[in-house]
């Protein structure tokens, strides 16, 4: 039993205290609300800020440990090590920002920032548990709030999106249900760390099951991810979404697949992913380039922002399949590199989807259309909004300076090597992406303006400051990355061994 | 040495810091702004020229650099550092040098603009990024930087994004580079993993100083892996300095202001893959196939050629310059490719001065007459703008090879390099060399002499305008005496040349007959109207249409490489809609079916009517949600629940 101060449960239940008490309040005291709910991410943000600044790379840390429920051997587990506490931070940067994106919310306001709080608690569980019977729990959480935020606050097409979003995902993870049912018949333990500990000398579970238990925890992840070709229901849940929703559906939602990933099917089915990398290298490359060229037919805003995540996760999935694509200790460093910036990358690609995200839902709320086609010119009335929508995209994009390239860059450092003809084509996406990314900034700021928004204000104070803060972490990032890759790199490199 | 390289961070560091201030500083804060970016350019420029005095008097070839870790990975970290050496001193130099000019002509130029803050922000942080590009000792600073020249130049160029040309142009200049930089990327992918390290010299062990190594390693296609770096690295440079088939952009970028064409899109930008391909010239050399080099020749040549014929057929002022500056590019970069390393570099110092000139002296026209463009809506300028006609005399001088101009000097040691590789590559060139002082004469005609076309009367530029371009003209004149040493000063030395006296006298007939028939064609009877018919057009015929219409490459990407690629889009876009989501809503149905079953089959004989109950309750108690919901959410709820129970039975029937 381990038992310190509980900085992750208290990280993870805060919003959940805060939704109580906007259910609590008085049904006229809507910016009370607003007010409760922000306050209560922020704290979880402050103790997320001394967890991140606490932290010491190589070991598992702030761990909780209790027995909980005793005939099942389920432990209440918690901790970050490196491929956790970015994605911690990240969580809790992210959703007050996002709350704040709805600040002007006039409908059902009290559900809404009570199921956002909910989300970011499930949110959290997620990177904190390391178990798998609590962690279940929170995965779900994750999907029942966000339904809601698509089927309540969201667009015209919102019932089909929020159906679609949760039976797919819903789909996915009973499969993982059902894999992990058996792990635990086979080892006695629903325990992340203990399952790691059991897979690193001999396959948990061997032959044709081991393999189907494989693809099935794979599966679940793969749609969260989502990799192609699991990902259409992506871009109809981040177009239908709320600003909020699409931000965090974006930054965060993604990323607990990704996750999924580096905790559960590298460690756990190291035999099986090593067994099958050239199959899933095709489907990341896939992600990539087909993601690309979807996101280059969008008419709509949003969902071109929305399939450039698909093609920037299946950079991820890149480095992390080319981090176990070779065995043994041969190009370690190399391997290393591309999973770090694979890390980097969840990272990274928070930051700039959130602020595209809400730059879309900056301009939806003056315009209320998404059409591409629709705006034009908006530099000329909107400066400062050019400007960060500008400095985003380049983010996106993978402007040297700027966040995404040293993600990037780090993937293809270690991808060429290892798997040189998969990479070389993988760079395609790096073209086609800078074609979409700038096509949409032409049709949105540049060009003779469309005298319909003439009038439109620029972004206002509350706007720019969520702006700034996302673009602080792409300039530092961009600038100075080692503080997260010497957060991540003992955490990589101990994964990366397992190969 | 070795203590100034610890200072080579700050030449670029100045203007850097001067644009992320000017980034804040409010529209209206104009004299600030600019005066800003002139102190940091100055202070720069003081720096660079300390930089290369200090690199002077040193008969052997000396560099000193110094690296400093960016960050860990693995067991492993990455460096990035800086450099000097006389190959960097002297760019930097001449980079910072004209660049400060330049600010100097555009506080005039733009002064009417109501975005001027925002442009010499733009300005300097392009004048940081370049000065980095010029000073890394890294590859990887290199391509960051090289980047972000990239980045000012997309933003520069569309400074006026207003116009739907200069929208699309900023576009097209950033997505034709950044074709090119795939190559660049994969060939810094390769050498840091064949050289392990990406610092360019360090110690002994640095990549360049592996490149003998790299040349006995095979590499793709049967090329040694320095030979497919180098190639690889080389479409970078094409992409960069505009070489054929990536060079569709840069006559485009014209939409830019004139001093950002003058500063980026002629004297230092477009000149960064000439550079580039310079600093890595160890590797494109190590090789004894010189199959690199020759490419490099070749590209180079045909460029050089081919954008001349274009540039002979143009109307507007400075797209004519604009395909100069291609061809001049492709005659540094045939010279690189022949394996003159001093001629080529020796040539863009020597070109960047007096294209500079002439873009701001096309600006000066600009200016002067209203912003008028169109050469054959000018004429008889000489009266008006007697200073700027002088100063643009000199650079037209220049450029056409005569001697003693810098441009005499330069392009006969181009000329001189090519000779010595392949008598094919330099009769080509010569003829382009012929082109050159021909179209110069064109434009010289058109724009200055006989008498004004245009509509209101054109008067001289202000002295902020006039003087950058006064000063640069004293060096397309004086600049070419030291073209000699240069190649001592670099530490190239390179073989006694035959054929000397042959190419310098052919360089200057044909220079004189370019002169010559320029003048018959354009010089005797000057254009009387705006819409008279040009007197090439008259003799050439459809040729001159397809010249004007620069060969139809644009016709010719629009219909092919561009149709493809938005069709591929068109097909991904419509295979997620019909074939994936076809597939998902099929699957969708058959569950749906199968749930009906087991629903019913659960309903009627698994479930009692406790959990039924449990459920109802839970209904009850989220009405609000209830109310939302089409019912069938909570049949997967229930599935889900179901899971929970069929595990926990199979682990007490265990």
């Amino acid at each position: 039993m381990k038992v310190g101060f509980p900085y992750l449960s208290l990280i993870t239940f805060l919003p959940l205290a805060g939704a109580l008490a906007v259910l609590l309040l008085p049904k006229t005291q809507e910016r009370a609300m607003k007010v409760a709910a922000i306050v209560a991410s922020s704290l979880s943000l402050l103790f997320a800020v001394k967890v991140w600044l606490a932290f010491t790379p190589g070991a598992m840390c702030f761990e909780e440990d209790w027995l909980w429920i005793g005939a099942l051997n389920v432990r209440y587990h918690l901790g970050v090590d490196g491929l956790s506490v970015a994605m911690v931070l990240l969580t809790a940067i992210i959703t007050p920002l996002a709350m704040l994106a709805h600040w002007n919310l006039k409908e059902k306001v009290k559900l809404f920032f009570a199921l956002f709080l909910l989300l970011q608690t499930g949110m959290f569980g997620v990177f904190t548990a390391l178990n798998f019977f609590h962690w279940f729990i929170y995965w779900e959480l994750g999907l029942i709030p966000m339904f809601f935020l698509i089927k309540i606050w969201g667009h015209e097409n919102r019932t089909y999106a929020s159906f679609k979003f949760f039976v797919y995902t819903l789909a996915g993870s009973i499969g993982m249900l059902v894999a992990f049912g058996f792990l635990y018949l086979k080892t006695g333990t629903l325990d992340f760390i203990e399952l790691r500990q059991l897979a690193a000398t001999k396959p948990l579970v061997e032959g044709a099951l081991g393999t189907w238990l494989f693809w099935a925890v794979l599966v679940g992840f793969a749609i969260k991810v989502p990799i192609w070709p699991f990902h259409t229901w992506l871009p109809d849940a981040h177009t239908q979404a709320p600003t909020g929703g699409s931000m965090v559906l974006a930054a965060i939602l993604l990323k607990m697949g990704v996750y999924g990933f580096l905790r559960v099917v590298l460690p756990i089915f190291p035999a099986q992913v090593a067994a099958y990398v050239d199959v899933l290298l095709l489907l990341a490359l896939a992600s990539i380039v087909l993601g690309a060229f979807a996101a280059l037919a969008q008419t709509d805003f949003k969902r071109l922002v929305a399939y450039s995540s698909v093609n920037h996760m299946g950079y991820a999935m890149l480095g992390i399949f080319a981090s176990v694509a070779a065995a043994g200790p041969e190009m370690f460093n190399e391997k290393a590199a591309a999973l770090n910036g694979a890390v980097l990358q969840m990272f990274n690609h928070g930051i700039s989807s959130a602020a595209l995200f809400f730059m879309v839902g900056v301009l939806y709320e003056r315009t209320h259309t998404r059409a591409l086609a629709e705006y034009g010119g908006l530099r000329k009335i909107m400066p400062i909004y050019a400007g960060v929508l500008g400095i985003s995209m380049f983010s996106s994009l993978g402007l040297p300076g700027l966040n995404g390239f040293v993600g990037e860059f780090l993937i293809f450092k270690g991808a060429f090597p290892v798997v040189t003809k998969t990479a070389v084509v993988a760079t395609t996406g790096l073209v086609v992406t800078a074609i979409f990314l700038l096509q949409m900034m032409q049709k949105v700021c540049f060009g003779s303006l469309n005298e319909k928004w003439r009038g439109l204000p620029d972004m206002s104070g509350r706007e720019l400051f969520i702006g700034a803060v996302l673009m602080f972490f792409m300039f530092w990032i961009g600038i100075f990355p080692a503080p997260l890759l010497d957060a991540a790199n003992d955490a990589v490199m101990a994964l990366v061994k397992l190969f | 040495m070795n203590e100034l390289v610890k200072q080579q961070w700050l030449i670029p560091a100045l203007p850097l810091l001067a644009a992320a201030v000017q980034s804040l500083l409010p529209r209206k804060a104009r004299k600030l702004s600019a005066g800003i970016c002139l102190v940091a350019m100055g202070a720069s420029c003081l720096l660079a020229l300390r930089a290369f005095i200090g690199t002077l008097g040193h008969h052997e070839t000396e560099r000193a650099v110094w690296n400093f870790v960016w960050f860990d990975y693995g067991t492993t970290q990455l460096q990035l550092g800086f450099i000097l050496d006389p190959l960097t001193a002297a760019m930097a130099a001449m980079v910072a040098f004209v660049g400060f000019w330049i600010f100097v002509n555009a506080t005039g130029y733009m002064s009417e603009d109501e975005n001027f803050t925002r442009f010499f922000c733009f300005m300097s942080l392009f004048a940081a990024a370049m000065l980095g590009l010029v000073v890394a000792n890294n590859l990887l600073l290199l391509f960051i930087c090289w980047e972000l020249v990239g980045l000012c130049s997309y933003l520069l160029i569309g400074f006026w994004y207003f116009k739907p040309s200069a929208a699309a142009a900023m576009k097209k200049a950033f997505i034709t580079t950044r074709i090119g930089d795939i190559g660049f990327f994969l060939g810094l992918l390769l050498l840091y993993w064949q050289a392990g390290t990406l610092n360019l010299y360090d110690n002994g062990n640095g990549a360049l100083e592996q490149a003998d190594k790299l040349a006995v390693v095979p590499g793709w296609f049967g090329a040694s892996i320095a030979t497919t770096i180098a190639v690889l690295l080389f479409f970078g440079a094409m992409g960069k300095s505009a070489q054929f088939p990536l060079h569709v952009w840069l006559p485009d970028a014209m939409e830019g202001p004139t001093p950002v064409s003058a500063l980026i899109h002629a004297a230092t930008m477009v000149a960064a893959g000439v550079f580039m391909v310079g600093r890595m010239f160890a590797l494109f050399a190590a090789d004894a196939s010189g199959l690199a080099l020759n490419l490099v020749m070749w590209v180079g040549c045909f460029t050089a050629l081919f954008s001349a014929t274009i540039a002979v057929a143009q109307f507007d002022i400075k797209r004519m310059l604009a395909y100069s500056t291609c061809s001049q590019l492709g005659f540094m970069m045939m010279a690189l490719g022949a394996g003159g390393l001093a001629a080529g570099q020796f040539h863009l110092l020597a070109h960047a001065f007096f294209k500079a000139l002439l873009f701001l002296g096309s600006g000066c026209v600009i200016i002067g007459t209203h912003h008028e463009q169109d050469m054959r809506r000018m004429g008889g300028l000489k009266k008006y703008m007697p200073i700027t006609f002088w100063c643009y005399l000199i650079g037209m001088l220049a450029l056409a090879g005569v001697p003693p101009f810098a441009g005499f000097f330069s392009k006969d040691e181009v000329l001189l390099a090519t000779f010595q590789r392949s008598k094919l590559a330099w009769g080509l060139a010569t003829f382009a060399a012929f082109l050159t002082a021909f179209y110069m004469t064109r434009q010289m005609f058109m724009v200055f002499a006989g008498k004004w076309r245009g509509h209101h009367e054109p008067h001289e530029v202000r002295w902020n305008m006039w003087l950058p371009i006064a000063v640069l003209s004293v060096f397309a004149v004086g600049l070419g005496f030291f073209g000699g040493k240069y190649g001592h000063y670099l530490g190239v030395h390179e073989e006694a040349h035959h054929g000397k006296y042959l190419v310098m006298g052919l360089s200057v007939a044909v220079g004189a007959a370019g002169i010559l028939l320029g003048w018959l064609l354009y010089g005797r009877r000057t254009m009387a109207h705006a819409d008279e018919p040009d007197p090439l057009a008259a003799k050439l015929g459809a040729l001159f249409t397809c010249l004007n219409r620069k060969w139809y490459v644009d016709e010719f990407y629009d219909a092919t490489l561009i149709r493809a690629t938005m069709a591929l889009g068109e097909l991904w876009r419509a295979f997620d809609k019909l074939v994936i989501d076809g597939l998902l809503h099929g699957v969708a149905w058959l569950a749906w079916g199968v749930s009906q079953v087991v629903r019913w089959v659960g309903d009627e004989f698994v479930i009692n009517g406790g959990f039924d109950a449990g459920c109802e309750s839970v209904r009850l108690s989220g009405r609000e949600f209830a109310k939302l919901q089409d019912g069938r959410i909570q049949s997967y709820l229930r599935v889900l629940c179901l899971g929970v129970v069929v595990l926990l039975a199979i682990w007490y029937l265990k």
